[in-house]
């Protein structure tokens, strides 16, 4: 373990943010770096507890406070082993994951958690650096072959599991490039995609190959696949969003989230866009979600040159500490405030939004009306509060409202997959779909969750995979 | 009924049975027979009946006995033609009751002894009354009849042929099919001794045999016993003395004893014994302990060796360095140790041929014996001194046995020897000094050719799979123990599954739990006392017939330490000295044939072993190097021990040794199994590659030499560590004794492989065994790139790991609940808790219960289940004032009761707070250390808790660093912060169970409302010891499983000793209920109890009361950091670190809440079940039967019926305590002192009284102390107020507990445990007037004198025994000679010693300081310079220290010694040395300078002020 008594010496230091007026103009990585013997100490505070709860709460497992000791006692290479044998992805899950892992940090009982997240990419950008990560190929190869479909956390995480098995792996993605929501909708200021770019060419040099522009069910068709590989893992994601079905909703002017997020990351990236851009220069841009996406969706709003961003949230304001129904070393249901937020945002809860309005355009904004929840057996239920209703005004509304469930045209249907009651792929225990060979894995079986759930979900399904290839 | 047949049913085993005693003798030294000596004899049995016991009717003896010398006159009287003296031999027969089976017996011998050509000379009729006798008793009594024998041969030859007759006839009756053969029984047979004993109490004796009462029966010696056994069916033929001893101890090696004998029987020879087939088995089945050492040593003497001679070599006194002993004897011990492994236990010994009388101690020396020797040549020796009240004057010398040393008296010769002059005899009768020097090489002389490096090449990784090495085997085990040279230490007990619960693959070693010492045997500490430890061992084994003497003998290999480096074992295996030769055999089997390959590669090994030994090597190597894809490694320990008991059952076990050379063993308990099941030296040659692996990654940090000797050396000190544990000193004794018990293995493989292993639950066959070594080494071969670690996570939680109970979603259910106080909350964590108990966590996960229910508003309410509630013993210390407090106030507001722990506790906290609220502890614990063990301390328990042992290390002691004792914890624990506090591994008062009687009398007498309550760890046996705990005279026995415990172990005690809960309760059950003991005695269940299904469960086993420890710690706040012994407690909790105690934020209501829902949760419980009271379904066995569906593939085969069988008595016998003890303290000497103060008592006026003292007035003083503090308090009374004034010898525990303003005199002699817990008493012993004896030569007190003293002062005229001021903390104490082991463990307080001193002084001192005249000038030979250093008396202060005790000795006690002193002060005083401690000095001194700087503050303050002015 670290310092027994580092918790004690060191307090935790974060790396911290570039500064606001720095940062809202470009769409570099918001987040700094801390120097090796800092990150070390932080690493002391781990106090390699006899339960980790950190570990326990980690949907990859990761071992914590094993690499924490390890990175406290300087042995980055032995760290970097640790960490990746849980792990496929830390230098994603260690720019954006939430950390659940601090949540339940035992320090988080009473003081500050270690910061297991900024440790996690640390080592992982050290083992790039010093050059531990190195192409390995599987020695031995068998004969196998398997479609990835949708190169998401999910879809890569399976495919480099089921590489390393030594399985011919082939990645079809129906964008550009592989990577899908990290690189399409995750904003670079959260997310470098060279970071994308660096895995992603790692996994080709280790044998995967990648098919982009290939549309899954179109561009090859399901009986195509079904008959050329001994195993298809379909990983496409819940790509359908969530829409707002009150009066105006049609107008121009309201877009989804993700239209908005995918242009401004292909502009980044120097792809020619299909469709037009959307800019928020210059308006007064309404955010309809309170999650991540919105906060993303603030985030480049402000970077291009928004005149303000609201966000409104439907539920009530989290608490600033955990109340008594949400304790550690539970996922802490508090109020968070991202790196956007901070750039300049008014934020209110407790709003439903009752129409859009214009005509055919969005005109004045969206009128809004407080609403109540009440604790009804158990059950929230939510009132309107009579004459409450007032505008919000914008002239760009940006709905972040997540997603429902996978996009059901193309693939799904003519595969003819069977679907579970809230229309995700419906799979048994083994990632096992209706349809014999197939399997599915990540926010297109689950619903649309956490990078590290689809990691960890595509790693799952690859061990199933494997052990049903081994069987055949 | 015969214990045979309760054995069986349930989870009794009767060779679980212990005994200890009361021994003495008396003999006339000269030879002179008289009627009074028999008489004496019984008289010291009488005096010594408190050390006896009773049985359930309380009329039934455990046993007594007496040998005599034949009165030949006697039967001469009674109108026997008797041949001349020497020709003619008698005996008692025990006959079967029934007529004709005694008559088929009768034949059988008079058969035998016409064959042997002895001529019948008739029988005799023993005048027998057997209505002075119990039920029980007389249930079991033989028919007894003596018979006489005639031989016209020489005496000798007559003493053997009687020998013989009785061996064959014993075996003859045995193999009979007679139906009461088990009744029949020959106490002795012999021209020389008659010995009369039965199943009686001492007073029994005398009256049952009406000879002995007869004037006309003349002996000059008389051998006594009186047994007190844990037993629960003693029977007639267990009595003692046996034919040669009598024995107050226990042989802890018992099994390895045995069954090395009866391996070596193949190779006796004696020519004065002639055909020896004809007395085999030297060992009679089925007997005792003591009676196999008997067996042994008749059969010595009866072969011709003296009797000195065969003590010594069954039970040598240590013979290393530290033993002050000569080189001959020395080498005389050496070359008998090569062939005789010591028969090791504590052991006080008394035997006699009719000629020679004497008596022995072991190397500990832990059981008392004291002699006296009069004017009228008598000598008596006993078990305590007073057992024959003689007139001073006619008292020469008083001495005790000491530690290793015998004492012989020849009544022909009219002449006594002593140790030395006994020993020089027999170590010179051949010069075994050369013989050794000649023949013997020590391994690590050997040159070594060349060096063999520790990696194993390409197969590395392969190894480490098919082996099974997880992360933390590398990580927490090897690498730890590699770079520190220590075991690791670990927290918060087990929870994780048996091995055979657990569905994961586990090593054959995880089905195996070591046993340990608890009451009836002490265990010992390997560290302060390593003077009696060893592991040295012999290889190369030449055995040959151990009867005759030769140089040859030695031709061997003598080694320091069994566990050895490649370099040294390659030296082994390539041996050629002295013709040596071996055969090395792979312990492989085919991986793809399954159990049946392993079952043949097992057969075939042994099959080889055999052949090897017809080749006439010298060792066979068993070793698993060179495995591959299709060779799987076979158990190391399966493999050893089935070649093991193959070879005894061939009786070639003796030809040869077992060497090892395995992969598999990585930590201690490893190790101690391969040794306990036959191997002599283990190489473990993975665990030097992967240190070698760690050290070139840098992951240890020193050179791989350091590193590997840092293993090996962490290996050592934990073998010395288990085998002490159980009171085992060498591994020469330990190796093959077998002492763990199988958990989870199938009696089809025990019986087979591990034959004599106990295994009471069945469970995992070969298939199973063999699958799970296939399955990592499958994962080694197979190449699957994803597969599951497999038993990782065994330490700390890990979530694809092994399951633990306590898990994050159990503690966060638990903590939510409670701190919300949501009802629905706990029961979601309930139910979680019992879907893991039965997945399965627990054996009582695999049991349903019957249920049959009725409306909950008719079950008793919460308030009566919850004061059944306890929480478990956690010192303030080990946990923070905060936890500790809040913990106390919950119990005392639900009528529960919380427990001080090892600790004391501060007075502040015996009145209540403003708020009404108790703070006090309602349970006071008292432990080996005695820390804060005042009267104030135990007159403010409700309840006084023995801690025999404790969950997580049954058998070990404690430490608490000095830098964890700070102002508060020294002030309640009476020591000096900073110094580290040790807790000895014995309670240095409890060496036996008449011991644990005497402490708890003790208890009694100062507190006589508290109820004392014992606490035991779940092992196989716990219910024998509990039946003896119970006669002793405990209100409460506490059961704790091995998966409890919340302090600091080492992990591998944590993992692997002591048993689960659910078979210690049971068996304590079924045991206590069998024999009717259970109504006397309430029983307390602990360990891993979470839920109300839990406390059912227990209740059903048969607790009436619960405790929770880990639980309440998990409700104020604990996580499971299991970082208790690092002081740095995240939650506050287990810390005393100031800043982290502020994070402590559990409160009361949330303990408050936990014990209500746990009561409703029972009530609910007893609800389903149909009962309205818990009371009722207590030991309700039939109401739970095996749950079939929670079953894993390893736990089909567990057969769990002697868990749910109730035993047929609890039709008669009450299940639960209804009764109370027998008031024990009616009649004692404290109620006249208290009725004779009274005024003193209450007004404090002075007061003088007189009395004379008996050695059966025990613990005088203590009551009388309980008084006055309870009414004034620690200050008890003004000096002087109360002054008693004793003649005569007082019994044990002499001023015990004695407060301030009571000083007792005593004018005579002293036993044992004098001014035990000492709390400011005055306490003077001298010699009677009229003694003609030297006050500084002669024994007056006993052993373990001022233990756990805090003050007050004694002043002894005389010579003290062993452990002179153990754990003494600050009371002062003056001496005029001691025994061993002086000052041990003191951590305060002051002594001076002004005599002769014993060797290991002041081991384990931490703090005080002792000054010791000395004359000899060759003290520091026996001071244990561990944690002291000497100096010269040359401080000022010093020399006043010194003087002023001198002058204080003189005044109080008149010593001569001291006015010759004082008289030549200046003479003397450079004799004197002054031992301190180390740390205590540093601590003083910081203190002085402390108080200088504080003056010196103090003055420039002064300075300033009047530079003010």
């Amino acid at each position: 373990m670290g310092d027994i008594n580092g918790f004690l010496k060191i307090k935790r230091k974060e790396a911290g943010n570039r500064p606001i007026h720095e940062r809202v103009h470009d769409f570099s990585e918001v987040e700094q770096v801390l120097n090796s013997e800092d990150r070390m100490l932080q690493a002391s505070r781990c106090m390699d507890c006899g339960i980790p709860f950190c570990h326990w709460a980690c949907p990859v497992d990761n071992l914590i406070p094993e690499w924490n000791d390890l990175l406290y006692r300087g042995e980055w290479k032995a760290a970097y082993e640790r960490l990746q044998s849980t792990n496929n992805f830390p230098e994603f899950t260690g720019r954006i994951c939430p950390a659940i892992c601090e949540h339940a940090c035992v320090l988080n009982l009473n003081q500050e958690p270690v910061t297991i997240r900024e440790n996690e990419v640390a080592i992982i950008e050290r083992a790039f650096s010093e050059g531990y990560v190195k192409p390995t190929p599987p020695r031995i190869r068998t004969g196998k072959k398997v479609a990835v479909i949708g190169s998401g956390p999910a879809g890569m995480a399976a495919a480099d599991m089921l590489n390393k098995a030594g399985h011919k792996v082939i990645i079809f993605e129906k964008d550009k490039k592989a990577g899908g929501l990290l690189r399409f909708g995750i904003p670079d200021f959260k997310l470098n995609k060279s970071t994308i770019d660096r895995r992603l060419n790692l996994m080709i040099s280790e044998g995967i190959e990648v098919y982009t522009d290939t549309k899954a069910g179109e561009d090859i068709s399901a009986d195509e696949m079904i008959k050329g590989f001994d195993a298809i893992c379909i990983a496409i994601g819940a790509g359908q969003p969530r829409t707002l079905p009150v009066e105006g909703s049609e107008f121009s002017g309201i877009y989804p989230a993700m239209d908005f997020l995918t242009r401004q990351n292909k502009i980044n990236a120097g792809l020619s866009l299909k469709d037009n851009f959307l800019s928020a220069e210059g308006k007064k841009v309404l955010v309809i979600g309170g999650g991540d996406t919105g906060s993303d969706c603030v985030g480049t709003a402000l970077r291009q040159k928004a005149v303000s961003v609201t966000q409104i949230e439907i539920m009530p304001k989290p608490p600033l500490q955990r109340s008594s129904e949400n304790p550690w070393p539970y996922y802490a249901r508090i109020l968070k405030t991202s790196t956007s937020h901070e750039e300049g945002c008014h934020r209110l809860w407790s709003l439903s939004t009752v129409r859009f309005v214009g005509d055919g355009k969005i005109t004045r904004g969206a009128e809004v009306e407080d609403v109540i929840w009440e604790n009804i057996n158990g059950k929230y239920l939510m009132k309107p509060v009579s004459g409450t209703r007032r505008v919000i005004e914008a002239d760009m509304v940006l709905l972040a409202l997540g997603f429902v469930h996978p996009v059901l045209e193309g693939l799904i249907s003519e595969m003819g997959l069977e679907l579970d009651n809230r229309k995700n792929i419906k799979v048994n225990n083994a990632f096992s779909t209706n349809i014999p060979k197939v399997f599915a894995a990540g926010d297109s079986v689950s619903g649309a969750s956490l990078v590290v759930n689809a990691i960890a979900s595509g790693r799952k399904a690859a061990r199933e995979i494997d052990k049903y290839l081994r069987s055949t | 009924m015969k214990t045979e047949e309760l054995s069986g049913r349930g989870l009794y085993r009767n060779e679980f049975e212990h005994d200890s005693c009361g021994i003495g003798f008396v003999a006339h030294i000269k030879g002179k027979k008289s009627h009074s000596i028999i008489r004496q004899g019984l008289d010291i049995l009488n005096n010594m009946t408190h050390r006896g016991a009773e049985g359930a009717d309380s009329k039934t003896g455990d046993g007594a006995g007496i040998l005599i010398q034949i009165p030949r006159d006697f039967y001469l009287i009674q109108g026997f033609a008797l041949p001349p003296e020497g020709q003619f031999g008698t005996g008692l027969l025990f006959l079967p009751k029934d007529r004709d089976d005694a008559a088929k017996c009768t034949d059988i011998l008079l058969e035998i002894i016409s064959e042997e050509g002895v001529d019948l000379l008739g029988f005799r009729d023993v005048p027998c009354d057997n209505s002075v006798i119990g039920d029980i008793s007389r249930a079991s009594e033989p028919y007894i009849r003596q018979i006489l024998l005639g031989a016209d041969v020489p005496q000798d030859q007559l003493e053997r042929r009687l020998y013989v007759i009785r061996k064959r006839t014993e075996r003859a009756i045995r193999e009979s099919d007679i139906e009461q053969r088990d009744l029949f029984y020959i106490p002795s047979l012999s021209t020389r001794v008659l010995i009369y004993k039965g199943m009686l109490t001492s007073e029994q004796l005398g009256e049952y045999f009406g000879d002995l009462n007869d004037e006309r029966m003349h002996s000059a010696i008389a051998l006594v016993h009186s047994r007190f056994s844990t037993n629960t069916f003693p029977s007639w033929d267990l009595a003692q003395p046996f034919r040669m001893l009598g024995h107050n101890g226990e042989i802890n090696t018992i099994k390895g004893n045995r069954m090395w004998m009866e391996a070596r029987e193949s190779l006796l020879k004696s020519d004065k014994l002639g055909d020896l087939s004809k007395i085999y088995p030297v060992i009679e089945p089925g007997k005792s302990d003591s009676a196999s050492l008997d067996n042994v040593l008749e059969f010595l003497v009866m072969s011709g060796k003296s009797l000195p001679y065969a003590m010594s070599v069954l039970i040598p006194e240590s013979f290393n360095e530290k033993n002050p002993i000569s080189n001959e004897l020395r080498a005389f011990y050496q070359y008998h140790s090569t062939f005789m492994e010591p028969w090791d236990g504590p052991a006080s010994l008394i035997f006699s041929d009719g000629r020679y009388i004497g008596g022995m101690l072991d190397r500990n020396g832990l059981r008392p014996s004291r002699y006296l020797i009069t004017t009228s040549d008598l000598i008596v020796m006993g078990s305590e001194t007073g057992v024959q009240t003689f007139a001073p004057g006619e008292i020469i010398r008083k001495g005790r046995l000491k530690p290793g040393k015998m004492l012989l008296v020849d009544t022909e010769a009219g002449k006594i020897y002593q140790d030395d002059e006994l020993k020089a005899a027999i170590a010179n009768e051949y010069p075994y000094e050369d013989w050794i020097k000649e023949n013997m090489v020590t391994l690590d002389k050997i040159e070594a050719g060349h060096i063999v490096p520790p990696n194993i090449g390409p197969e590395y990784d392969k190894y480490l799979a098919s082996f099974n090495y997880s992360a933390e085997d590398i990580g927490r085990i090897i690498k730890e123990m590699a770079s520190t040279g220590k075991e690791p230490t670990g927290s918060m007990g087990n929870d994780t599954p048996l091995a055979v619960l657990s569905h994961r693959p586990y090593r054959l070693f995880d089905y195996f739990k070591q046993l340990f010492a608890q009451v009836t045997n002490p265990p010992i500490d390997p560290i302060r006392e390593e003077l009696v430890m060893t592991l040295s061992g012999y290889l190369g084994s030449l055995q040959q017939n151990l009867l005759d003497e030769s140089p040859d003998k030695v031709k061997m290999v003598r080694f320091k330490n069994p566990v050895i480096t490649n370099t040294y074992f390659d030296i082994v295996k390539n041996l050629r000295y002295k013709g040596f030769s071996s055969s090395t055999l792979t312990m492989h089997f085919e991986a793809s044939g399954g159990a049946d390959a392993l079952e043949r590669a097992l057969e075939q090994l042994c099959q080889d072993a055999e052949k090897a030994v017809d080749e006439g090597k010298n060792y066979i190597v068993l070793s698993d190097r060179g495995i591959s894809d299709e060779r799987a490694p076979i158990p190391s320990l399966l493999a050893v021990s089935a070649v093991h008991h193959h070879l005894i059952a061939k009786r070639k076990r003796m030809q040869i040794d077992l060497v090892v050379e395995s992969a598999e063993p990585r930590q201690v308990m490893h190790f101690a199994l391969l040794f306990g099941y036959g191997a002599s030296i283990i190489n473990p040659y993975m665990s030097f590659a992967i240190i070698d692996k760690l050290v070139k990654e840098k992951a240890i940090q020193l050179d791989y030499g350091r590193a590997e000797e840092n293993y090996i050396n962490s290996i050592n000190k934990g073998l010395l560590k288990i085998i002490s544990k159980m009171g085992i000193s060498t591994l020469r004794s330990y190796r093959s004794s077998q002492i763990f018990e199988a958990v989870g293995i199938h009696p089809d493989v025990t019986d087979r492989y591990f034959t004599g292993t106990i295994s009471r639950i069945g469970g995992i066959g070969l298939s199973e065994i063999a699958e799970e070594a296939l399955i990592p080494h499958r994962r080694a071969y197979n190449n699957e790139p994803f597969s599951d670690n497999l038993t990782e996570g065994v330490y700390s939680y890990r979530k694809h790991g092994e399951h633990h109970a306590w898990n994050p979603d159990t503690i966060a259910l638990l903590q939510w609940s409670t701190s919300n106080g949501d009802r629905n909350k706990f029961k979601e964590y309930c139910n979680k808790v019992n879907k893991d108990t039965a997945s399965p966590g627990f054996i009582r996960g695999l049991l349903k219960i019957k249920n049959n229910p009725i409306p909950l508003a008719e079950v008793e309410p919460a308030e009566n289940i919850m004061k059944r509630f306890v929480t478990g013993a956690m010192s303030y210390g080990s946990i923070s004032k905060e936890a500790h407090e809040t913990i106390a106030i919950v119990m005392n507001r639900i009528g529960g009761r919380s427990n001080s722990g090892e600790g004391g506790e501060d007075p502040e906290r015996f009145k209540p707070d403003e708020n009404g609220f108790f703070r006090r502890s309602a349970i006071k614990q008292v432990a080996s250390g005695r820390f804060g063990v005042t009267t104030e301390y135990l007159v403010n328990a409700d309840e006084i808790q023995i801690k025999i042992a404790q969950g997580a290390k049954p058998g070990e002691g404690g430490q608490l660093p000095g830098h964890k004792v700070d102002t508060i914890i020294a002030k309640t624990r009476y020591s000096i912060p900073g110094i580290t506090l040790i807790s000895p591994p014995p309670h240095h008062d409890i060496y036996s169970i008449e011991d644990l009687a005497q402490l708890i009398f003790d208890l009694k007498n100062v507190n006589p409302a508290a109820r004392v309550s014992v606490k035991l760890v779940s092992e196989s046996g716990v219910g024998t010891i509990a039946a003896g705990v119970t006669k002793a005279g405990a209100d409460l026995i506490t059961i704790s499983g091995f998966e409890g415990g919340t302090g600091a172990s080492p992990a591998s005690s944590i993992k692997h000793a002591g048993l689960p809960l659910e078979l210690g309760l049971v068996e304590t059950q079924q045991t206590l209920v069998l024999n009717d003991l259970r109504r006397k005695v309430r029983l307390q269940a602990d360990g891993q109890l979470k839920t109300g299904r839990d406390i059912i469960m227990a209740a059903l086993m048969g607790a009436e009361e619960y405790g929770f420890a880990t639980s309440t710690l998990v409700v104020l706040g604990c996580v499971m950091m299991r970082k208790c012994h690092l002081n740095t407690c995240p939650v506050g909790i287990a810390t005393q670190n100031a800043e982290l105690r502020k994070r402590f934020r559990g409160k009361a209501e949330y303990l408050m809440n936990f014990f209500r829902f746990l009561a409703e949760d029972v009530r609910e419980h007893l609800a389903e079940l149909g009962f309205r009271k818990l009371d009722d379904i207590i030991g309700h066995l039939e109401l739970l039967e095996r749950n079939n569906e929670v079953n894993n593939w390893k736990t089909e085969k567990l057969d769990l019926s002697g868990l749910i069988t109730t035993p047929t008595q609890t039709m008669r016998n009450a299940m639960h305590c209804i009764d109370k003890h027998e008031d024990k303290l009616k009649n004692i000497l404290d109620l006249q002192l208290i009725e004779e103060a009274h005024q003193a008592i209450h007004e404090k006026e002075p007061v003088k009284i007189s009395k004379a003292v008996r050695n059966t007035d025990r613990t005088t003083g203590a009551m009388l102390s309980g008084r006055i503090v309870s009414l004034h308090g620690s200050s008890g009374l003004p000096d002087g107020t109360i002054r008693c004034r004793f003649t005569g010898s007082a019994g044990q525990s002499f001023g015990a507990f004695l407060c301030p303003g009571v000083e007792m005199i005593l004018e005579g002699d002293a036993n044992d445990y004098l001014g035990k817990g000492l709390s400011g008493g005055r306490i003077i012993v001298v010699p009677p007037q009229g003694s003609t004896f030297e006050s500084d030569k002669n024994i007056i007190i006993g052993n373990t004198v001022l233990y756990g003293a805090t003050t007050g002062e004694i002043y002894i005229s005389g010579v003290a025994g062993e452990r002179f001021c153990v754990r003494n903390s600050g009371a002062t104490a003056v001496v005029e000679g001691v025994g061993n082991h002086c000052c041990e463990y003191m951590t305060g307080g002051k002594v001076l010693v002004l005599g002769k001193t014993g060797s290991n002084f002041a081991a384990g001192m931490s703090g005080g300081v002792a000054f010791v005249l000395n004359e000899a000038g060759n003290f520091d030979y026996y001071c244990n310079m561990g944690m002291v250093e000497l100096s010269l008396v040359e401080d000022l202060n010093d020399i006043n220290d010194l003087k002023d005790l001198l002058n204080r000795h003189f005044n109080y006690t008149g010593s001569k010694k001291a006015k010759m002193i004082l008289d030549n002060f200046e003479k003397y005083l450079p004799m004197f040395i002054k031992v301190i401690p180390y740390d205590y000095k540093k601590v003083l001194q910081e203190q002085k300078l402390e108080e200088l700087k504080q003056k010196i503050a103090g003055v420039e303050l002064d300075v300033e002020y009047n530079a003010g002015r």
